[in-house]
């Protein structure tokens, strides 16, 4: 019995500069954000990343680390842009590959299932694309022959994401309201790293939940990272909530290159624990 | 309705066949509260679909809808879960009757068994939205949020919109990105754009407006009472098709104000988005 425990550090380690990287979560909701930390604290840059995308996104745009950007819309959800990505945007800081949100989710299941593309009824019309040269449509075989987009496979060489529980060997499980995509991105990328807020012993899954809230099976996790409030400052419902006042505090950081440097001098200058740790005193100094 | 024409030039005459003297006694209703009931009026025999309302009035208009004259309508918390009953905003519900992340939402959009009401940060005649970016897409003076879903939304199932703040900003002549996909783009894109296009209205504070023209552009369907055609016009980027009598928008009756003001937004979050 393999156990794939490692660190977020040994996780991030297995990266290279310019491999294409999906980011699971939505939005400002569940995401892997002590993975992205880590990911940091590397020089791994050049990356293509693919992702429904949130503060995940704005950290590595911010960072200078995205080449190219695979992506619906990046939030924060409570405040609807996300600040950091839109500079990163308005000074042409990296492609973008704008894709509508379902056609990005038949993209992720095509990878999976080890299509080229999966036809859908989206796009067309719009300046999705026009701005995609790279889109092409496809013709019904049978007698409708309606026209359709076929959505290239979003195939990836690494996957990160953040569940609630998982075991040493990779079965993890969400106990929130929405699995989001987890499960697809893992299935869609050749490794796929999960980090979850605890690791229990494969019998304690099905303790108190139920079991189709076990969505990623071990076949398709190469490392499991247990780190609680790794998904700070996004949600991890039931565990907790998004941080708002942190949110805040991230948000506000985008308004100059002075307040970023404050940030990431303040929160993202350590490890995870002086994170974890910076946390704590943000809030402290609050009440 | 007399046939509808063009390029009407401004005039101070008010609309005609306004309500009767036998309106509802509900004139004290607010600018915020008639958009409340416009917005409803959007679900009004939809059936039994998920209403998917975004923005402050538009939710409290798929709610009042619910509670009213639409009582079939699906409703989400906003979140994944579909709500049972039908609760303030921002109160949880006491009832859930159903299951809706994302994956099985983005998959219903293909099903056709919903109306969605998005924002539009630009809007042109033909019916072309935009929330992606403004200026070129290449390097934007302005990232606004990506097209999210509004082009498989707009192929898809019916697309209406709502914008609280109506400016020459945001009705233009021409989108930057056309994210959500307007009459004319779909003709040229062929059958399979058009097949289940369509955007039934577009909603904002100071009116109702329909495609329901000869060449599928943009009309003044209804005035909201205390707004002018003038008005509208000097508030619209382009060319509107302003019929010769326009009616003032539904006002709300006495038990739609109460359902709206005492259950539905007791603490007036609407006049947030609309001010009086």
């Amino acid at each position: 019995m393999s156990d794939k425990t490692m660190s977020a550090e040994e996780a991030v380690g297995r990266l290279r500069s310019g491999m294409t990287v999906g980011i699971g979560g939505w939005g400002s909701r569940r995401k892997p954000m002590a993975l992205v930390r880590a990911l940091l604290r590397t020089d791994v840059t050049d990356l293509t990343v693919v992702s429904y995308g949130g503060p995940d996104v704005g950290l590595l745009a911010a960072a200078g680390r995205i080449r190219k950007l695979v992506a619906a819309f990046a939030t924060l959800d409570s405040i609807p842009l996300e600040p950091h990505f839109t500079a990163a945007r308005q000074r042409g800081a990296f492609e973008l590959e704008e894709l509508d949100e379902a056609m990005f989710m038949w993209g992720l299941t095509a990878a999976a299932q080890r299509l080229p593309f999966l036809p859908v009824r989206a796009a067309l019309g719009s300046d999705v694309m026009k701005v995609n040269p790279r889109l092409r449509t496809v013709t019904s075989p049978y007698d409708d022959g309606e026209e359709f987009v076929a959505v290239p496979a979003l195939r990836l060489d690494a996957a990160l994401v953040h569940l609630n529980r998982a075991d040493i060997r990779g079965n993890a499980q969400y106990l929130g309201p929405d699995p989001y995509f987890d499960d697809l991105f893992c299935q869609a990328a050749d490794t796929a790293y999960v980090s979850c807020e605890q690791i229990v012993d494969t019998a304690d899954l099905l303790k108190d939940a139920a079991p189709q809230s076990l969505l990623i099976k071990r076949a398709f996790v190469t490392g499991v990272v247990e780190t609680p409030g790794g998904a700070h400052f996004t949600s991890c419902t039931p565990d907790y909530d998004r941080d708002e006042p942190f949110q805040r505090a991230y948000a506000q950081s985008a308004r100059d290159p002075e307040a970023w440097r404050a940030f990431t001098d303040r929160f993202l200058s350590g490890d995870e624990p002086a994170y974890q740790a910076a946390v704590t005193a943000f809030h402290e100094e609050r009440t | 309705m007399s046939a509808p024409r063009t390029n009407t030039p401004p005039t101070n005459t008010p609309p005609t066949n306004a309500p009767a003297a036998d309106a509802p006694t509900t004139n004290d209703a607010t600018r915020a509260e008639y958009c409340v009931v416009a917005c409803a009026e959007a679900w009004r025999d939809a059936g039994e679909i998920l209403a998917s309302p975004m923005g402050t009035v538009p939710t409290l208009g798929a709610r009042l809808a619910r509670l009213t004259f639409a009582p079939d309508l699906l409703l989400t918390d906003g979140e994944a879960l579909l709500i049972g009953d039908t609760p303030a905003l921002g109160a949880p519900p006491e009832t859930v009757e159903g299951w809706l992340p994302y994956r099985q939402h983005l998959a219903l959009v293909a099903t056709g068994r919903r109306h969605v009401m998005m924002g539009a940060s630009q809007i042109d005649r033909h019916g072309n939205q935009n929330i992606s970016c403004i200026g070129d897409w290449a390097r934007p003076t302005r990232q606004l949020l990506g097209v999210r879903g509004a082009p498989v939304n707009t192929l898809n199932n019916p697309t209406s919109y709502w914008v609280p703040k109506h400016s020459p900003r945001v009705f233009v002549e021409h989108v930057d990105m056309v994210s959500g996909v307007g009459y004319a783009r779909a003709a040229e894109a062929g059958p399979s754009a058009t097949r289940y296009h369509r955007i039934p209205e577009v909603i904002s504070n100071l009116g109702v407006f329909d495609f329901d023209t000869p060449d599928r552009t943009m009309r003044l369907r209804s005035l909201h009472p205390g707004v002018t055609v003038e008005q509208v016009q000097e508030a619209t980027g382009f060319a509107l098709t302003v019929p010769a009598e326009v009616p003032y928008t539904r006002a709300p009756d006495a038990d739609e104000l109460r359902l709206i003001r005492e259950v539905l937004d007791p603490g007036d979050l609407r006049a947030r988005e609309v001010p009086a």
